[in-house]
């Protein structure tokens, strides 16, 4: 009898409540789900989200990154280097809601609205599209009182990635680049810890999505069913409300587009690689270096700016931008650097982007 | 009757006090395997209200430390048993960085980071209590800027803590209001103390010794703060100060010449009373414009409103160095006076004059030597000017600010 009564202890009930309510949940969304998987809304909504990325209901084939109904893959024009990754996007937005549209900073989702990046590795950067290691899934979860950051650790059998806070180091050998591309390079990769993701995202102190502003999105991406602009993609499937037409938004070039303007080229580059923390809400705010796109004051920008803070980072050099001059410019020197304390940026990159580097170098020479 | 209106009260003061009585943990973390993932984790983890402690104990750590929780207490079990060493870190800009509001960190030690060593961005009510931060190699210009970084912070307590080897400044308090460091030990740094675009600082009872400059007043421009002002710098023990410069080249303490004391540069309302300075061999107390170009409308770059008086001054100004040491004993002759102010004003104030609340005043005890370079002269006249060294001409008194009172520290 005894036994009996402790089961009905307000403990025991809770989580036998629980149990029958997820076993109820699991046939429902079985129900639900198939023959396409289903975003588990409550599950995302809850103060941690589920251990498993599979949990999440966000992908259909997590380990093929094949997204549920109602998850849509993106790309943006001109991304964060991150150690050469490759980078699968998703948004998902609760049905019947969607995104505000803003010109300049990142569109307001609505709450339940999620973002989804997976960082992968092929074994051979030739050959983008084989043996392809994923790395890690991030999600951004838009929550009544804001956004949360969440990292998936894949596992080695690349069957399900679980939830992790405290961060980790993955290495990496990668073929198909450097000067002998047969060599792999081999090198330390770092998922952030929760904190960390805030360091990149921390806007006015709160988390904030980066990457889905209406000059990252404004440009063509190939969907199942063809390819069409985003801004128009998103409008038409109802998940972006107020978007002017893609000839009216702003638009940043891909700074690989040797076709575009240098100075443009450049300053996309800058825009997603530094101004999230070097703006002037961001966590770099303290050093007056503001690189976001239409930031138009020469020195916030760099041009003649002495340092404030470098410390060994200034590598002896005078300026942020010494015009006509990358050799005397901080900014190709921390961009060249891969040692913490001299590195930018500080986080997300073990490697240096030898391509960014010698477009910048290419910008500053040209500056008057 | 009364036993149980008493309960009441009893009961309601306790309902009131269990919110935050009962979800105040300790998390203590104990060196060992994982180390690093433990403290990462126990300071992602730790809620409002909570103490991490960590035992005293090397932990050899790869990665920054960062804290996001308001309302938390950091605590080593002291400088010299807990220490967190650096030594292996490949990423982040520093070894700890707080952005939460009401921190206090204690009673550790942060040794040889690659960048800075703790510190916060946009923090209110932050505490650095008896911690050590140090690169242990000596002074080098490849160790990390800053010792103990507030910047961007408000209501900032620095009390008794101990810098070693910082190639910018030991301590370094930036863009922000309301601060105090006190009971402080800055050694061989470039900078002991550096106090640069920030309002209402009170630094007192510190000691700077072998750095290269002892104490900063500095305000720059093209920064987002910027006009720092109403600073008391007293009762501190500026000697000795004879490390070379070791500051890596373009940065602004890379102009502080060997022997610097105390140095004033622009800011507004700066009293210097009280100290001890003696073995500084450039000058015990330099007053001066910011020296680079800069383009910046709303920068004032000359020092308004400067009081220096009743310190006590040793041997000094025997060995001035660097560009700056020459500039000014070329002028001065050597030995340096104590006190060194370089004479610029505004141009229209060059033609004119200077408003009482923004001249530079001098009190000090009979025997203190004291030169007004007149640097605009001496480079427009350079053959006809000589300096003012005449002290009784600058005698005059400013108001002093009140002390800088903080909401943590209303205890003691």
């Amino acid at each position: 009898m005894r036994y009996w009564l402790r089961l009905l202890s307000p403990g025991r009930r809770l989580v036998a409540a629980r149990r029958a309510a997820g076993a109820a949940f699991v046939v429902l969304a079985a129900m639900i789900a198939s023959p396409a998987a289903a975003v588990d809304g409550a599950a995302l909504a809850a103060k941690r989200p589920p251990k498993l990325l599979s949990q999440t209901g966000l992908f259909a084939d997590p380990a093929a990154q094949k997204p549920a109904a109602g998850v849509v893959p993106f790309a943006i024009t001109t991304p964060l280097f991150s150690d050469h990754a490759q980078k699968s996007r998703f948004v998902y937005i609760p049905e019947g809601k969607a995104a505000r549209y803003d010109d300049d900073e990142a569109f307001d989702f609505p709450v339940g609205s999620v973002l989804v990046k997976t960082f992968a590795f092929p074994a051979d950067m030739r050959r983008p599209d084989e043996a392809v290691r994923l790395v890690e899934t991030r999600l951004l979860i838009r929550q009544d009182e804001g956004w949360h950051a969440w990292a998936y650790l894949w596992n080695d059998e690349q069957t399900d990635a679980a939830l992790n806070i405290a961060g980790a180091k993955v290495e990496i050998a990668l073929a198909g680049i450097g000067e002998t591309p047969e060599e792999p390079l081999r090198f330390t990769y770092s998922v952030p810890n929760k904190n960390q993701c805030k360091a990149c995202h921390g806007l006015g102190g709160e988390i904030t999505p980066l990457g889905p502003k209406a000059r990252n999105l404004n440009g063509v991406f190939t969907y199942q069913d063809g390819p069409e602009n985003q801004l128009v993609y998103w409008s038409k499937k109802g998940i972006l409300a107020g978007a002017p037409a893609p000839s009216v938004a702003p638009a940043v070039p891909d700074w690989r587009d040797k076709n575009a303007p240098l100075d443009a080229r450049a300053r996309a580059w800058l825009d997603v690689n530094c101004a999230h923390c070097h703006r002037r809400e961001g966590p770099a705010s303290n050093s007056g270096l503001f690189l976001t796109y239409g930031e138009t004051d020469a020195v916030a920008l760099g041009i003649g700016k002495r340092p404030v803070a470098a410390g060994r980072g200034s590598g002896g050099r005078e300026f942020d931008i010494s015009p006509g001059d990358p050799d005397g410019s901080i900014l190709i020197y921390r961009a060249e650097s891969t040692e913490p304390g001299i590195m930018m940026p500080e986080l997300g990159r073990s490697r240096h982007d030898q391509a960014a580097v010698e477009l910048l170098r290419d910008w500053i020479a040209n500056l008057r | 009757m009364r036993n149980s209106a008493l309960r009441t009260l009893v009961g309601a003061v306790l309902a009131l006090a269990l919110p935050v009585v009962a979800f105040a943990a300790e998390i203590r973390v104990e060196p060992g395997t994982d180390a690093n993932e433990r403290l990462v984790e126990a300071l992602i983890l730790a809620e409002p209200g909570d103490t991490v402690t960590i035992a005293a104990g090397r932990y050899a750590l790869t990665d920054g430390l960062s804290l996001d929780v308001d309302d938390v207490i950091v605590r080593g079990e002291g400088p010299d048993r807990t220490i967190l060493s650096f030594t292996g870190q490949t990423g982040s800009g520093e070894g700890l960085l707080v952005t939460s509001n009401r921190v206090v960190l204690e009673d550790f030690a942060v040794e040889d980071t690659k960048g800075d060593g703790v510190k916060s961005k946009g923090s209110d009510q932050i505490t650095f209590r008896n911690l050590r931060v140090e690169w242990t190699g000596g002074p080098k210009a490849e160790n990390g800027a800053y010792g103990v970084y507030p910047v961007s912070s408000k209501n900032v307590l620095v009390d008794g803590v101990l810098v070693r080897g910082a190639s910018d400044a030991g301590i370094y308090v930036g863009q922000s209001e309301d601060i105090v460091v006190r009971n402080s030990r800055a050694e061989y740094n470039v900078a002991g103390i550096e106090i640069e675009n920030s309002f209402r600082a009170d630094v007192y009872k510190n000691v700077a010794t072998h750095n290269t400059g002892g104490i900063l007043i500095f305000d720059l421009p093209n920064l987002p703060v910027q006009g720092g002002h109403d600073i008391r710098v007293f009762d501190n023990d500026v000697v000795d100060n004879d490390t070379p410069n070791f500051a890596p080249e373009g940065n602004i303490v890379a102009i502080v010449p060997k022997g610097m004391g105390i140095m004033v540069m622009a800011n507004r309302n700066v009293h210097v009373f009280g100290n001890r300075l003696s073995g500084n061999a450039t000058a015990h107390v330099l007053i001066a414009a910011y020296p680079e170009e800069y383009d910046d409308d709303a920068y004032m770059f000359v020092p308004r409103g400067v009081y220096v008086h009743g310190n006590e001054y040793g041997e000094g100004g025997g060995a001035p160095d660097g560009e700056v040491g020459k500039t000014i004993s070329d002028v001065s002759g050597t030995p340096v006076p104590d006190i060194v102010w370089d004479g610029v004003t505004t141009i229209p104030e060059y033609f004119s004059w200077v408003a009482a609340e923004n001249r530079v005043y001098v009190d000090e005890a009979e025997g203190t030597t004291f030169a007004n370079l007149k640097m605009i002269s001496q480079l427009l006249l350079p053959w006809s000017t000589a300096p003012d060294t005449d002290i009784s001409d600058y005698k005059g008194a400013l108001p002093e600010p009140k002390p800088v009172e903080l909401p943590q520290d209303q205890a003691s």
